[in-house]
């Protein structure tokens, strides 16, 4: 029940507080009431209906950094 | 898809399990205790429970909110459909938990009560503005993630003035309960696998009391199979160590504070109840939340008084309260797959997909050989 995904904000409509949403390929109108500073190109999680937290690109990439190596780590023995 | 593919790849996860392997000390046992039911379902999804070395169990914890939901809060709902004729909108999840006369609120719907299957709280109270002649009333229900959006909603119904709409609230702490489920004496684990997107909300300093009172390390982990297999090998490592710290290896999504705005939200809208049941565990002291005084206009609870309702017990040999407290295993209990079943549920771990017998049962744990729809990444 605690499932959020991850989503890309393509358009943003200050007024109503909603977001249109890109969740591979899939379009799907959110609510941005709970996070702040909600930029376009932004991914954020998604949990009914609403984007919950921004996720951030340097600490994703930076997880990403350290599969890398060990995948390396790992094909040198 | 982004931040999705990249923490499923395969060779990763063998890398990973190529680590655990070296690292772990043999004859050691690491017993680690996933709180979250999210993590449950994705730690037999992907099998990842058939990658790590046997060195390592994965106990699993209460934190499935609607396994947890205790039979009495449903009874209330659908008293509030039999004694009030209410439109009553919830989450999908809890449509089928049984309650006490066995009638779940999707036979009541069956029987011609008013309910409907809602994806978001804000369908709940569109609901209730197109039908003004109508009491709507929302069945809430969840962690932290799921309590920031029924706080927004809530919000907007005082600013809007909406009189036909109201919450039924069930929402739950996380931090509480942990520490009750931690602090008793009968459990034997090493260590913690923390919630992901509760944690999104709460932030990874709310578990503090893990390292510092329990003396338990924890990883918050993110619920891709290469998150769980990365944090599985932080908590080898710190436990190799002898080290009990609070880690986050979903910094992505989780900040030492949380998410602040929605955390005011919460702390405008609710108020910590002095107890709240827990199916399974009992009562457990300030481990749910009601709805603040200032709101009670829209709290069901005070709007709708409900006459007295019979509650049965939990059924006879059911194992659920040791099983939510990583106590007992899903096969340990003689009425699964015989009696019970996620078609049948007789307990509260059967009822939801994210509950330890449901997993078990859906992959086929406790009758041999893995089912088709796990996803071995492996
Ligand atoms: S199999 Fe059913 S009856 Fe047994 S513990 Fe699980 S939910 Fe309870």
């Amino acid at each position: 029940m605690c499932l959020a995904i991850p989503a890309l904000v393509v358009s943003l409509d200050e007024i109503t507080a909603m977001a249109t949403v890109d969740i591979g390929g899939v379009r799907k109108e959110v609510s941005t009431q709970l996070v702040e500073d909600l930029c376009i190109g932004d991914y954020v999680l998604i949990h009914v209906g609403f984007a919950l937290q921004k996720l951030d690109e340097d600490e994703a990439a930076q997880t990403l950094k350290l599969f890398a190596e060990l995948q390396s780590m790992d094909n040198d023995q | 898809m982004k931040y999705i593919d990249a923490f499923r790849n395969a060779d990763v996860a063998r890398g990973f399990a190529n680590a655990m392997a070296q690292e772990v000390q043999k004859g050691r046992h690491y017993r680690l205790m996933e709180f979250c039911g999210g993590h449950t379902h994705a730690i037999f999804r992907f099998g990842i429970h058939t990658m790590v070395p046997k060195e390592i169990a994965f106990v699993h914890g209460p934190g499935c909110p609607v396994c947890v939901l205790p039979k009495s809060r449903v009874d209330y709902a659908i008293a509030l459909l039999q004694q009030h004729r209410v439109m009553l909108c919830t989450y999908g999840d809890v449509m089928r938990v049984p309650a006490s006369g066995g009638n779940s609120l999707l036979e009541e719907k069956a029987k011609g009560a008013d309910v409907r299957m809602v994806y978001s709280a804000q369908d709940a109270l569109q609901l209730a503005r197109l039908h003004p002649e109508r009491e709507v009333v929302f069945f809430a229900l969840g962690f932290e993630t799921t309590t920031p959006p029924t706080a927004v909603v809530l919000l907007q119904a005082q600013r809007e003035g909406l009189k036909n709409f109201s919450v039924f609230c069930n929402h739950l702490l996380t931090p509480p309960a942990m520490r009750q489920v931690l602090d008793s004496n009968d459990l034997c684990i090493d260590a913690i696998l923390g919630p992901s997107h509760v944690s999104t909300i709460i932030g990874s300093e709310a578990y503090q009391f893990c390292a510092d009172d329990l003396k338990l390390p924890l990883v918050i982990a993110g619920f891709e199979p290469l998150d769980v297999m990365q944090s599985v090998l932080m908590l080898i490592r710190q436990l190799n160590r002898g080290d009990c710290r609070v880690e986050n290896q979903y910094a992505r999504a989780v900040k030492a504070e949380g998410n602040q705005k929605a955390q005011r939200m919460m702390a405008e809208v609710f108020t910590i109840r002095d107890h709240f049941e827990w199916r399974g565990l009992g009562m457990l002291p300030a481990s749910g939340l009601q709805i603040a005084q200032r709101f009670s206009l829209w709290d069901a609870e005070k709007r709708f008084e409900v006459c007295a309702m019979e509650h049965d017990d939990e059924v006879k040999g059911c194992l659920c309260p040791s099983i939510l407290r990583g106590v007992s295993q899903p096969q340990d209990c003689r009425l699964f797959g015989r009696g019970c079943t996620p078609e049948k549920p007789q307990g509260a771990c059967m009822v939801s997909s994210e509950g330890a017998c449901a997993a078990y049962w859906q992959y086929g744990m406790g009758s041999g050989a893995l089912r088709q729809d796990a996803e071995v990444v492996l």
